[in-house]
């Protein structure tokens, strides 16, 4: 069990008004949720935020992260749960309304000026992907209360690029053991993560940032991805990203913030990237020196050469002056990862990702079902074979192409949600865990007891954040109760539990 | 960086793209399908839809 979530940035459009403001239209959205969830919401706790920390850099002096938080504190216990007191702020401007936090355990909110989704913490990978299907299901449902309520049509991509130069994100958060040396994580997860495109992949139309050259690769991300290791996630994007937000304790956890990665709009690209990169940070936590064979000579430029390389072909370099392909690279790694597997899901995964390989080494398109990348070019070939002129295809410059290419991910009507509302893809979570998931939390992490409060009195639930419940209730300190949620595996806090009985 | 496929020919002429197969039943009919319904709007609006897709950078 690896506590992990994932966070999704939508593409967000006026379908009728192409110069609508996104930011407005993304809080618009984040107003919806608050409509559609039915007062079975709250706001964003900005109180008990940590400053950026370089995971990297020195380790605080305090024990971990809650000490700050605790400034004034009045009441901390062991048996009932720690809670501190919080004084009560005047009106102002605040920024909260740009957030909510849902009874899915999930904050939904305006970032920069796209809409996020940032699902609960959960504790597997097929959670992983019922929680982020919910997403979806709870970003569609926000954008037709909104239109219900006399506001624009707003259309949402599960993507990551406009074909302009922009790019937005979709990120993978692992708790990782603290004890790890860092340096030594990184290099031995950098492998799986440059070389895994080739079953995470969404598919893009366009070579380059700008899409400045025609042609079809793997990743929609490869192409904003230019240094091995940082802070950044918005420019000289990293492999590594290092920014140290636990949210957990920090002594014991570090929350490991992967940015490379596509949006997916099928279920098995999802499963695996959270699945067998979970897996391998088992490897790297239990110090497994195989993973150092496997070591690569560049690579930031791997990252776009393997995206480029559509029969799997192209040979990569490692450190030690060797080669070997995406997929021969794939498959030492799920030698490693496959000693690692735990439970049911583990073994579902290590199951998933050798079919996938298997598929892929044999004939890329028999992957269709499978991997992303794969299902988009089938559908953009089939349209380049149509509109053939004369016997040549439609070249990949031509603007059906990259529409469709958009069109894929759009999530109400997308060529992606048609595909698979008739079958043509695998699926990994059960449709009706997906619907319940739109407003339950996971039963087994601290979301659980976020969300459970949410649900049933969000009327006492001033704000609420990854590691705080802030609860607003009669009391003759007339101060906020600040509830903590430092361990994210542990469901319950008695407080919280003796409220919702109430 | 290796340009894979930087033309614009066909694909027959271009070694290292995969070319789609025929693929099996059940994916066939759903690509079909959905290549008859998207039929109209592609012929219409792909450029301008193209050209109005614009995001801001985020994370």
């Amino acid at each position: 069990m690896r506590i992990v979530g994932i966070e999704t940035e939508y593409g967000i459009l006026d379908p009728v008004d192409a110069y609508a403001n996104p930011i407005l239209l993304s809080s618009l959205l984040v107003d919806g949720a608050r409509t559609w969830a039915g007062g079975r919401s709250t706001r964003w706790d900005y109180g008990g935020e940590d400053p950026l920390q370089d995971l990297r850099g020195t380790r605080r002096a305090r024990a971990n992260a809650t000490a700050d938080m605790l400034t004034d504190a009045v009441e901390a216990d062991a048996d009932t749960g720690t809670v501190s007191l919080r004084r009560r702020r005047g009106s102002w401007e605040d920024p909260a309304h740009l957030n909510a936090v849902l009874s899915n355990g999930a904050r939904f909110y305006v970032d920069h000026a796209h809409p996020e989704y940032s699902g609960p913490e959960v504790s597997n990978a097929r959670d992983a992907v019922i929680w982020d299907r919910a997403g979806d299901r709870i970003a569609v449902a926000a954008a037709d209360a909104v239109t219900r309520g006399d506001g624009p049509a707003i259309a949402l991509y599960k993507n990551n690029v406009d074909g302009k130069g922009a790019s937005y994100g979709t990120h993978e958060n692992f708790l990782v053991r603290r004890d790890v040396d860092f340096d030594g994580l990184a290099r031995r997860l950098t492998p799986h993560l440059v070389t895994r495109q080739i079953y995470t992949g969404a598919g893009r139309v366009g070579l380059g940032q700008r899409g400045e050259t025609a042609g079809f690769q793997m990743s929609q991300r490869a192409d904003y991805i230019e240094a091995d290791m940082g802070l950044e996630t918005t420019l000289r994007r990293p492999i590594i990203n290092t920014r140290d937000e636990p949210h957990a304790d920090r002594s014991r956890w570090r929350r490991l913030h992967v940015i490379l990665g596509d949006a997916n709009c099928l279920e098995v690209p999802t499963f695996l990237k959270i699945g067998a990169t979970s897996l391998v940070l088992s490897a790297v936590e239990a110090d497994d020196e195989r993973l150092d064979a496997l070591e690569l000579a560049e690579p930031v430029g791997d990252v776009q050469r393997v995206s480029r390389d559509l029969t799997l072909r192209a040979p990569l370099t490692l450190a030690t002056g060797e080669r070997a392909t995406a997929l021969d690279l794939q498959r030492a790694v799920l030698e490693v990862a496959r000693d690692y597997a735990t439970d049911a899901v583990d073994v579902l995964v290590i199951a998933r990702w050798e079919r996938v390989l298997e598929l892929l080494s044999r004939d890329v398109f028999s992957a269709s079902r499978d991997v992303e990348w794969v299902a988009k070019l089938e559908l953009l070939g089939r349209i380049r074979t149509k509109y053939s002129v004369a016997g040549v295809a439609l070249p990949w410059t031509d603007a059906r192409l990259a529409a469709v290419d958009f069109r894929w991910s759009e999530l109400r009507s997308g060529m992606a949600a048609t595909l698979a509302a008739r079958g043509a893809f695998e699926t990994v979570a059960d449709p009706e865990l997906i619907a319940a998931a739109m407003t339950t939390a996971p039963r087994d992490t601290r979301a659980a007891a976020r969300g459970d409060i949410v649900a049933l009195k969000p009327e006492l639930v001033d704000a609420a954040g990854w590691s705080t419940v802030v609860i607003d209730r009669e009391a003759d300190h007339g101060a906020l109760e600040v509830v903590h949620l430092d361990d994210p595996s542990r469901p319950s806090h008695p407080l919280l539990d003796a409220l919702a009985r109430e | 960086m290796p340009q894979t496929h930087a033309t614009s020919d066909a694909f027959e002429d271009d070694a290292s793209e995969p070319t789609p197969p025929p693929a099996q039943a059940a994916t066939t009919d759903a690509l079909d399908d959905l290549l008859d319904q998207i039929d109209g709007s592609l012929q219409v609006n792909a450029a301008q839809f193209v050209r109005s897709f614009v995001q801001k950078g985020g994370q």
